[in-house]
C-alpha cells in the first residue's frame, strides 16, 4: 500500500468511526417507538443535513472499502498491479454510484 | 553430568523442501541447551547433519531454529524450557526461507530485505566535521537504545505470518533496523529510507500480530519500531514532514 492510500484509508476511518456511532444510534433512537418506511421518508425529504451527512458516509466507503479489499487480495491471492487498480477503482465508483443513488432516492 | 542416559527423543528435520523428521535418542544433561542437543547429534550419531552456530553465547545470530514449533535461538534456550511430554524435542529449520539442508536455511532473502529498507548508514554528501552530541535521555536516543540490540537471528522473520503471506514484504527486522537509523540523528538517508520502507512491501502491511516482539530473544519489539515508521509514513505523505 503506498503512502497515499495508507493516508487515504486512516483518514476515511475517521470519518467512518464518527459516521458509523451516529448512524447506529439514530436508528437505536428512531425506532424505539415502531417506524413505518413512510415516517422515514417525511424526515429524509428535502432533509439537507441528512443528504449530507450521509453523503460524507457513502464517499468515505468508497474511499476506505477498496483499499482494503486490495490489501486482502494483494495478501491472499497473485493478482497484482494495474488490473488489480483498476477493478477495486471501479469499485470504488460502484459504491459510490450506489451509495449517492439511494441517499438521492430518499431526499427527493 | 548425564542425569540418565538416552533420556531424550529429538525429532530433527532431515532434507530440504522436501523430507521428513528423523528420531534421535541423546543423554539428557543438566543445564543442557538446545544447540548442545543438536552439536551432539552431529558429533556423536551423525556428522551429516547440517546446521549452523558460532558464538554458542547469544550473540552471533547464526543458531535460530524452529523448537517445538516456535523460532528460538538454540543456543540460549535450555532443554528444560522446551520439553513436551517429558523428553520430546521437535527441531525444523526457520520458516519463511528456503532449506538449504536439514537445519540450514538460505539467508540471503532475509539480509537483502535490510539492504532494500536502506539499513545502513548514511553519512551523507558531507559527513559532519564534528562528533555529534546525542544526550542518552534525548527521545531519539531511547528509541534507538530500544530496537538497536538486534542480532540478525532471523526468529522474527520466521514468526511473521505477514512475510509468509507476502514474500516481498520487508519483515521485522529490517524495518527494525530501518526505524534505529530513522532515529539516529547523523543520519542523512532518511528521505530516501522513508521512501524505501513505505512501499507496498513496507511498514504499513504490517498487521501488528505481534510475533515478531513475542519471540525476540532480544527482547526488541520490532511492532513498536515498526508503528513508528508507520507515524512517519503519514505525517510524511500528509504533511510532508520526514
Amino acid at each position: 500500500m503506498n503512502p497515499k492510500l495508507f493516508v487515504a484509508q486512516r483518514l476515511s476511518a475517521f470519518v467512518l468511526a464518527a459516521a458509523v456511532a451516529v448512524h447506529l444510534t439514530t436508528i437505536l433512537y428512531a425506532v424505539r417507538g415502531g417506524l413505518s418506511a413512510g415516517e422515514i421518508l417525511a424526515r429524509t425529504h428535502g432533509n439537507l443535513a441528512f443528504a449530507l451527512f450521509y453523503a460524507a458516509f457513502v464517499i468515505a466507503v468508497a474511499v476506505h472499502a477498496p483499499i482494503g479489499l486490495r490489501n486482502v487480495l494483494r495478501e491472499w491471492t497473485p493478482w497484482r498491479g494495474r488490473s488489480l487498480d483498476i477493478a477495486l477503482a471501479l469499485f470504488s465508483l460502484l459504491l459510490l454510484a450506489l451509495g449517492l443513488r439511494a441517499i438521492y432516492a430518499v431526499y427527493v | 553430568m548425564t542425569q540418565s542416559a538416552s533420556a531424550l527423543e529429538i525429532e530433527v528435520w532431515r532434507g530440504a523442501e522436501e523430507g521428513s523428521f528423523q528420531t534421535f535418542k541423546t543423554p539428557r544433561r543438566e543445564h543442557q541447551t538446545v544447540l548442545d542437543v543438536v552439536t551432539e547429534i552431529q558429533r556423536e550419531q551423525d556428522p551429516t547433519l547440517s546446521y549452523r552456530f558460532a558464538c554458542r553465547v547469544g550473540i552471533c545470530g547464526s543458531c535460530a531454529m524452529v523448537v517445538n514449533g516456535r523460532p528460538r535461538w538454540t543456543c540460549r534456550t535450555r532443554v528444560s524450557e522446551v520439553l513436551e511430554n517429558g523428553n520430546h524435542i521437535r527441531l525444523e529449520p526457520l520458516r519463511n526461507l528456503p532449506i538449504v539442508k536439514d537445519l540450514t536455511v538460505e539467508m540471503t532473502a532475509f539480509f537483502d530485505k535490510w539492504k532494500n529498507a536502506r539499513g545502513y548508514f548514511e553519512p551523507g554528501e558531507k559527513p559532519a566535521g564534528d562528533f555529534a552530541v546525542v544526550k542518552p535521555d534525548s527521545k531519539k536516543r531511547r528509541a534507538v537504545d530500544e530496537s538497536i540490540e538486534c542480532i540478525g537471528c532471523g526468529v522474527c522473520y520466521s514468526a511473521c505470518d505477514v512475510v509468509e503471506w507476502d514474500k516481498d514484504y520487508l519483515g521485522p527486522a529490517a524495518l527494525n533496523r530501518a526505524w534505529t537509523l530513522v532515529n539516529d540523528v547523523r543520519d542523512q538517508g532518511n528521505a530516501a529510507r522513508l521512501d524505501a520502507i513505505s512501499k507496498s512491501e513496507g511498514c504499513q502491511a504490517c498487521h501488528t500480530h505481534m510475533n515478531c516482539t513475542q519471540f525476540c530473544p532480544k527482547g526488541i519489539a520490532p511492532t513498536y519500531s515498526i508503528a513508528g515508521l508507520k507515524r512517519k509514513v503519514w505525517w510524511r505523505a500528509f504533511w510532508g514532514i520526514s
